[in-house]
């Protein structure tokens, strides 16, 4: 069984309605389904304001969502009441996008890691210290600099702390929103590392948020593809990278720059117009899905 | 200029802390031969229309006026924070209604408002205080409401929410001490206006009542002796505008210490 179920997931955003003004509906999320299963790392790909953040969002029910089913371990989460979802929380963590704007600026680094054990009443101030410098040195960190504020780590620094702070739960399911596209090159590999060394370590399994379809080939073996809410394309990795069905998808993919000037490379521009956003996602190959 | 506010209010605030220490007379005696008297060796403010010591009503005069702008801006800071917090993180239909009560008052010119409260109520200090709360709250809650609505979209807010954190915890933790200095500055500007609104529902006769020495009474009495007697209004007038003056400018030097446009960048990208 799959750990984590998605089924036609749906998040309308209602926009203006004011005085002498229609309201208007944005699709955010348009019904999606996925599953992603215990141990992988699960990528979901697409452009600023495809509706990948709002999903991710959606299914630890940061934002809630219009309608669907959110499964872990078989429960609906969507159907959690307060104190049900409270504790669930614990199983399923996020990591953010900006390690600037993630971590409180007032809190010390040692304060945001404890922040977690204190919310769920997790040993006494003794045992949730020692867990916090654990937590440091789990993700890379001197504990010597537990008592500094963000502002005076670096932004992958930053990034390990955020990711102390999720693991401080030991969860087994972490969406992980973008969380290296607001770093240096140089540091993304450190932080991709990083995860995937405590995926091994921890067995975490991961919803790998991006828009970097390299390092979503690099890590992982199955993945979704999205654009303007809906899932496009979903399969093997390798399988979309090799045969990629869908327009929007053979665009994104002619977009990743290559690394030698000279090879010859065609960018595709998509072409809205032979988007059908009604068609169904039809199994094309065996395990790769398209809608065209 | 904030070195200037801030003697101005320690220096008065301790005048007022130890009044009863240092009041050379009793303010309530009367000595009726020498009514009027201009500053002497022996009182050095003179005396009132009814022979009091003008310096000792004036030394206690800063403890209501101080009490009175303390417990306005303590209370309705307090409460506007509570409003403006609740309004800006719950949004909907709480934000709809706790803002139209905002737009209503707003609407009012506070000092009349006031006016009309304590004349339903009747004139006494607590329904001066009650009258300006009641406007105060008003300011903080808007201030605070802007500061929510802007924190509650931080990364840091969803991650804490994503651990599970209770409203309380967030909003504590989280969203309001983004909005102290904010704040903070507000409550010394609010200061000197609870000061003044006091003084001057007092002038009306409709705050502290006689015989307690306050700055709005003591220029009220001195009213019809402009002329013949000025220091009875020119000394609590003046002690009046320097305590004014001191928390306004206290208040403007801690904005711009506190504003990020102004203050040094703390953070290198």
């Amino acid at each position: 069984m799959a750990l984590v179920e998605v089924r036609h997931l749906v998040k309308h955003f209602e926009r203006g309605g004011g005085f002498l003004r229609a309201k208007s509906v944005v699709r955010a999320v348009d019904d999606i389904s996925f599953s992603i299963e215990a141990g992988e790392t699960y990528g979901l790909v697409g452009e600023s304001g495809s509706g990948k953040s709002t999903t991710g969002r959606c299914m630890l029910r940061l934002i809630e969502p219009t309608s669907g089913e959110m499964r872990f371990r078989g429960e609906d989460v969507l159907s959690f009441d307060r104190s049900r979802l409270r504790a669930a929380r614990r199983d399923m963590q996020m990591v953010f996008q900006d390690p600037y704007s993630s971590l409180n600026p007032r809190m010390k680094a040692r304060d945001i890691v404890e922040e977690p054990l204190i919310i769920h009443r997790i040993g006494d101030r003794a045992e949730r210290r020692d867990k916090v410098a654990e937590l440091f040195r789990l993700v890379g960190l001197d504990p010597a600099h537990l008592l500094r504020y963000p502002h005076e780590f670096s932004g992958g620094q930053r990034q390990r702390i955020g990711l102390a702070r999720a693991l401080a739960l030991n969860p087994s399911f972490v969406i992980a929103d973008e969380p290296v596209s607001a770093l240096d090159v140089s540091i993304q590999a450190q932080v991709i590392n990083l995860l995937l060394d405590l995926q091994e370590r921890l067995e975490l399994t991961y919803l790998f948020i991006a828009h970097d379809l390299r390092l979503v080939r690099h890590i992982c073996r199955r993945m979704s593809v999205m654009y303007l809410g809906k899932i496009v394309e979903s399969g093997d990795s390798a399988s979309i990278f090799a045969h990629p069905q869908h327009p929007y998808t053979r665009a994104l993919l002619s977009a990743i720059p290559v690394t030698d000037p000279d090879a010859p490379r065609q960018r595709i521009e998509l072409d809205a117009n032979l988007v059908n956003r009604d068609a169904p996602l039809r199994e094309l190959a065996p395990g790769h899905f398209a809608a065209v | 200029m904030t070195r200037v506010g801030a003697f101005l209010v320690i220096a008065i605030v301790s005048a007022a802390i130890f009044a009863p220490l240092l009041v050379p007379f009793d303010p309530a005696v009367q000595q009726l031969a020498l009514r009027l008297e201009g500053p002497t060796g022996a009182h050095w403010f003179g005396l009132d229309e009814l022979g009091r010591d003008i310096l000792s009503r004036v030394l206690l005069g800063a403890r209501v006026s101080l009490l009175v702008g303390l417990v306005v801006v303590g209370v309705s800071s307090t409460l506007g924070m509570a409003m403006g917090a609740v309004a800006g993180y719950y949004g909907g239909r709480v934000d709809q209604v706790i803002s139209r009560v905002m737009d209503v008052l707003l609407a009012f010119p506070g000092l009349l408002l006031a006016i009309a409260l304590v004349a339903v109520l009747g004139p006494s200090l607590v329904n001066v205080v009650l009258a300006l709360t009641v406007i105060g709250w008003v300011g903080y809650a808007r201030l605070v409401r802007g500061q929510v609505l802007r924190a509650r979209e931080f990364e840091y807010v969803m991650a804490a929410r994503a651990l599970g954190a209770g409203t309380w915890r967030i909003l504590t933790r989280h969203v309001l001490p983004t909005a102290l200095p904010a704040v903070t500055v507000q409550a010394t500007l609010g200061m000197a206006g609870a000061i003044l609104s006091e003084a001057a529902l007092s002038f009306l006769g409709l705050g502290v009542q006689p015989p307690t020495p306050s700055w709005g009474t003591m220029i009220n009495g001195g009213r019809a002796h402009l002329l013949d007697a000025p220091h009875l209004t020119v000394f609590p007038g003046v002690f009046l505008a320097l305590v004014v003056l001191g928390f306004n400018f206290l208040g403007d030097g801690l904005r711009d210490q506190l504003d990020p446009k102004i203050a040094k960048p703390s953070r290198g990208v």
